[in-house]
């Protein structure tokens, strides 16, 4: 199994060293050509959601990667990740890959000194450590999408088929439970 | 460790990768968020014009910062004078989401920096030497930037500092457990932070370069160098077209390490800022805070 990690820019280290803790095959992605390669699952990081995206258009890798994802690639997105996905953004002037059915709001929890970290549940499974920084939430979700994560009445972790994004960083932390989640997705999809 | 102080690590490890540039007023933000800036430095005079305008210089206006904040999603950081802790405590009641206590500003104090561990915000301060590095975080930086040698968009300093501290970082991992004692002492810095990079080879927070970059050239130097991220102050908005070279200097820190990106992201991006050499100015900045 090979996973490609989105490199623009942000915490894409983090997922790397993630997937290598579990024996996967990891590598990054910073141009088309490296988008272009075979992979089994792709991760959008956390970093800044605008300046990726910017990346994504300049570098021609936007339709491709929509395409990818349209046509049924197994794709985790994580904080800035969840807002590339989202089909809307409702305190921001537009969305960016809008292939994932779900309205999410950016800086949810407003500034820095809004961040923090809890323990709360994912897909039944308890105790699983939380760090939001600089977090949106999911307000909204359409149709096919299943809630997987809620802190505080908010949706922080949803699922709509190859689709898996979470408001939230699990590369942050010991606790692989979101990435197995998310191995079993591409395993199943295999 | 402290909960909060470990988000504001986070944080800093959320900018990795990522452009931020100064800016002085919303316009400018804007279009540093838009040209794809990770985050922004509100100030009110970019290094270059507060080496022109000499004198006192300060924290900028709450008014302005606030502006600043409401006109992007990004994160905003804003500077303090070194030492200045009653300027910090201000941006954090604005709920600034970096400050720097920084060397560009006059200093306020010759002796102490700031105690960052009394603050929730996180701070950057900037270091040209691994004991400079080490003891900011011992007094709670969260993450650490070159000095390089602001507004003059001349790159040497940044190169030299990263260069030194990379490698002392080196030699610290080459030493015997027992010698570690004594290089603490050397370094003027605690033993454990000393440890740390001994046994992981980096500085247990991020590492930004700053002070001095103009093109996308140099900021793909900085990064081959090994910092995480860089900041570009004078090298944007002092250019001929700003948010041309401000999207290219983004590109170039994604695409580092790949010479034929970097040779069509260098073209025609117009007048660079003048720039002076650092055997001609008179004030040495980087030998502010030590």
């Amino acid at each position: 199994m090979r996973i490609g990690v989105l490199a623009l820019q942000g915490a894409f280290i983090e997922h790397q060293n993630m997937l290598n803790k579990l024996g996967v095959d990891a590598f990054t992605i910073r141009n088309l050509k490296e988008l272009s390669q075979e992979m089994d699952g792709i991760i959008l990081p956390g970093g800044e959601s605008t300046t990726m995206y910017k990346l994504l258009k300049d570098l021609k890798m936007e339709s491709l990667l929509k395409n990818m994802i349209s046509y049924g690639l197994p794709v985790m997105g994580t904080c800035a990740g969840l807002l590339l996905l989202a089909e809307n953004i409702h305190n921001f002037e537009s969305a960016f890959l809008k292939t994932m059915s779900i309205t999410a709001k950016k800086n949810a929890y407003g500034k820095q000194l809004g961040s923090f970290k809890t323990l709360g549940t994912f897909n039944n499974q308890e105790n699983i450590p939380f760090v939001f920084i600089r977090a949106p939430y999911i307000e909204k979700t359409g149709k096919d999408v299943e809630v997987l994560a809620v802190v505080d009445d908010k949706i922080v972790a949803a699922r709509q088929n190859n689709q898996l994004a979470t408001a939230f960083h699990p590369e942050l932390t010991e606790d692989l439970t979101i990435h197995k989640y998310f191995l079993s997705m591409i395993k199943s999809n295999i | 460790m402290n909960e909060r102080y470990q988000l504001n690590k986070e944080l800093a490890q959320m900018l990795k990768g990522g452009v931020i540039m100064d800016v002085t007023n919303a316009e400018q933000a804007k279009i540093a968020q838009d040209a794809g800036a990770c985050a922004v430095m509100a100030l009110e005079r970019i290094p270059a014009d507060i080496r022109a305008a000499g004198g006192v210089s300060r924290m900028s206006d709450p008014k302005l910062i606030k502006e600043i904040q409401k006109a992007v999603t990004i994160p905003v950081m804003a500077k303090v004078r070194i030492g200045h802790f009653v300027e910090a405590q201000i941006l954090e009641a604005l709920e600034i989401d970096y400050i720097d206590e920084s060397e560009v500003l006059s200093p306020a104090d010759n002796t102490y920096h700031i105690d960052k561990t009394k603050f929730s915000v996180p701070f950057v301060c900037g270091a040209k030497n691994l004991g400079e590095a080490l003891r900011r975080i011992s007094e709670g930086a969260s993450m650490i930037r070159t000095k390089g040698e602001p507004g003059t968009g001349d790159v040497v300093q940044a190169v030299t500092h990263m260069r030194l501290i990379q490698s002392e970082m080196r030699n610290v991992q080459s030493l015997r457990e027992d010698e570690l004692f004594n290089k603490a002492k050397e370094l003027q810095v605690p033993y454990d932070l000393l440890k740390y990079v001994h046994e992981n080879g980096k500085l247990p927070v991020v590492n930004f370069a700053a002070g001095g970059v103009a093109t996308p050239a140099d900021a793909a130097l900085m990064m081959q160098l090994g910092a995480e991220g860089v900041f570009v102050g004078s090298g944007i908005f002092k250019s001929g077209n700003p948010a041309k070279r401000a999207n290219a200097i983004v590109k170039a820190v994604t695409n580092y390490n790949d010479p034929k990106i970097l040779a069509e992201i260098s073209e025609d991006l117009g007048e660079a800022m003048v720039g002076i050499n650092e055997e001609e100015i008179d004030l040495l900045m980087a030998e502010r805070g030590k």
